[in-house]
């Protein structure tokens, strides 16, 4: 660990991309690490998608520009296992088996689950059905498009299960954003913290991190999960394999996997996501039980798409969606 | 010094053919260089692009996408778009530039609409939408539109706000070209307005107009930014289902599609080129 930090430092920089300073946590976790290690972190395109942090990796093979680490979505990073450098993180035991691939070229990192953001100015809402009332109107908003948006795939996914769905088959979220569209309460604009303060976008379905009064910036702002719909979905970190940093690289992984108080697990969890390692670190007592506690409360069996079940989705979604709710 | 002196033998010396003159096309590279690295490269890269398949062997099933019918869907969408913008900021922005024309031409008035029209024209983008949205969108400021979210109205009002003031920019040279003394002739010899548009006016403008018009339409073909930040859940046009097949995060990527998207962008704007053309010629009959 002393040598990966010695060389590290001598590299002094780390490249990150799409990594927006609100998102998880991610701009106190950049500082933390800056003001812990002394490597200078340049954080390029932060609002970009896990395909744009995959295309400026080929795109900028061998430059000193290149990203050296991604946090990418997992349809992404099994499509791409090839430009990964395999890597084990000190807390690699830790990680559940089924969260990370056997050879560790992607290692689950943080996530949450489907959730319903939505401004107090309508009360209490405890079903998504209510969201087809007349108060609604141009109000239900995705986060971006679900043939691109992975976010917004999931959004259309929990409303899918809680039609009774099942996650082989997303014809019935499909039918409920037709249902939603004919109602005039389908808002199509994509869900930000802007739209959000402007009041445009008052209710958003997204993941429960992300949906947070903290993170789009309201103070009115609740937030709950479908009952017994828990869709979880997890990112995923990576290394590139030519990495113009590759020591800093580890070691910036090795920050955002430690336990430590304000290592990076606790930063996300502060940042309202549910970090990997949470389960042992519950029980090894190493979690910030505060943090924890803020979370949005899930019940239900957690569901995770299979790649397959994710692929099957976007086939659907991409001939189906655009006749729904066009 | 040493150029005058060169100038001087340089002439006697080609006249006595040791030193060959040097020929026309010379002058021309450069802007032949410009095109082809910046607009043949592209377009060639895009065209072959379009004929393989992701592992980069030659394939045509890509074309067959142009039969889907969603995918011709976009290419009506970005059709309509670009014509409704066009055309209506074409004839807004004609009216609004003969008013300033009609005026005096170092007034204040003209100064500012010209400085105005120059900033506007280049107004678009996130925060365009996001004026439009927050002002008359569904919790409007102004009012509430309910057709804001109806496609190509809302988004084609948008647009109009760019168009207008560049077709202003645009055709404002071509009205200053009329010549006070054509009109004083017309009505001397008992023309109406109508009658002046009609043999006069129009006929002089009508080239300049569909140039202008033409413009005005590959503008709108081409905008993304505006329209993405306007509704982005759904694609209505190329240039989003472009971005789509790019960047999606939930494997619907396929960049040797984008590139057959693009290229049926290219032979669009090839037939509007054309049509234009042949609209020309004939607007343009008089001058021959």
């Amino acid at each position: 660990m002393n040598a990966l930090v010695a060389s590290a430092k001598k590299e002094g920089t780390l490249n990150v991309i799409a990594l927006p300073p609100t998102w998880a946590n991610y701009g106190a976790i950049i500082s933390a690490f800056t003001a812990k290690y002394d490597i200078k972190v340049n954080s390029a395109n932060p609002t970009g998608t896990s395909q744009d942090e995959v295309n400026a990796v080929k795109q900028e093979n061998g430059t000193a520009a290149a990203p050296d680490v991604l946090d990418i979505g997992m349809a992404v990073a099994l499509a791409n296992t090839n430009l990964f450098a395999p890597y084990e993180v000190s807390t690699w035991s830790d990680i559940p088996t089924a969260q990370k691939a056997a050879n560790g070229v992607w290692v689950q990192d943080y996530g949450g689950y489907m959730a319903v953001g939505y401004s107090s100015k309508f009360g209490t809402i405890t079903s998504l059905n209510q969201l087809l009332g007349p108060q609604f109107k141009n109000a239900v908003a995705l986060n971006g498009n679900p043939t691109a948006a992975n976010a917004a795939l999931n959004g259309v996914m929990m409303t899918n299960l809680a039609e009774g769905g099942t996650p082989d088959n997303i014809a019935k979220g499909v039918n409920f954003f037709a249902k939603l569209k004919a109602a005039g309460n389908f808002s199509p604009i994509s869900a930000t913290g802007a739209t959000i303060k402007a009041g445009t976008t008052p209710v958003v379905l997204n993941w429960d991190y992300l949906n947070l009064g903290s993170y789009v910036g309201v103070t009115n702002w609740k937030v709950f999960v479908p009952s017994g719909v828990a869709l979880g979905g997890y990112y995923a970190q990576a290394i590139n394999k030519n990495a113009p940093h590759p020591a800093a690289a580890r070691l910036w992984e090795e920050f955002l996997y430690s336990q430590a108080a304000s290592g990076g697990q606790n930063l996300w969890l502060e940042g309202g996501a549910r970090p990997v390692e949470q389960p042992t670190m519950t029980t090894n007592g190493t979690i910030n039980k505060t943090a924890a506690a803020k979370l949005p409360a899930v019940t239900g069996t957690p569901v995770f798409l299979t790649p397959t079940q994710a692929t099957d989705a976007a086939n659907y979604l991409a001939a189906n969606w655009a006749k729904a709710v066009g | 010094m040493a150029v005058a002196a060169t100038t001087k033998t340089g002439a006697r010396l080609s006249r006595a053919g040791r030193r060959p003159p040097t020929p026309a096309w010379v002058g021309t590279v450069p802007f032949f260089a410009y095109v082809g690295v910046f607009l043949l490269w592209p377009t060639g890269i895009v065209i072959v692009d379009a004929l393989k398949n992701p592992n980069g062997a030659w394939t045509f099933s890509n074309i067959s996408e142009l039969g889907n019918p969603l995918v011709r869907g976009y290419f009506i969408g970005s059709f309509k778009l670009a014509l409704l913008s066009s055309v209506a900021g074409a004839v807004f922005g004609a009216i609004l530039a003969y008013a300033v024309a009609a005026g005096d031409p170092d007034g204040t008035v003209r100064r500012l609409y010209i400085a105005v029209s120059g900033v506007l024209a280049q107004f678009g983008g996130v925060t365009l939408a996001f004026a439009f949205l927050v002002l008359i969108g569904p919790v409007g400021l102004l009012f509430h539109a309910s057709w804001y979210f109806e496609f190509p109205w809302g988004i084609g009002l948008i647009y109009a706000y760019f168009q207008i003031p560049l077709m202003v920019l645009v055709f404002l040279p071509a009205i200053d070209g009329l010549k006070v003394q054509w009109r004083e002739a017309s009505e001397n010899l008992g023309a109406s307005a109508w009658q002046y548009w009609r043999h006069v006016g129009g006929p002089l403008l009508m080239p300049a107009f569909l140039g202008a018009t033409l413009l005005l339409f590959a503008n709108a073909l081409s905008a993304f930014a505006t329209i993405q930040a306007w509704e982005n859940q759904i694609a209505y046009v190329v240039p989003q289902q472009i971005s789509t097949a790019l960047s999606s995060e939930v494997g619907l990527t396929n960049v040797n599609v984008a590139d057959l998207l693009a290229l049926g962008m290219v032979i669009m704007v090839a037939v509007v080129m054309t049509g234009y053309a042949l609209l020309q010629r004939r607007a343009a009959r008089w001058l021959r």
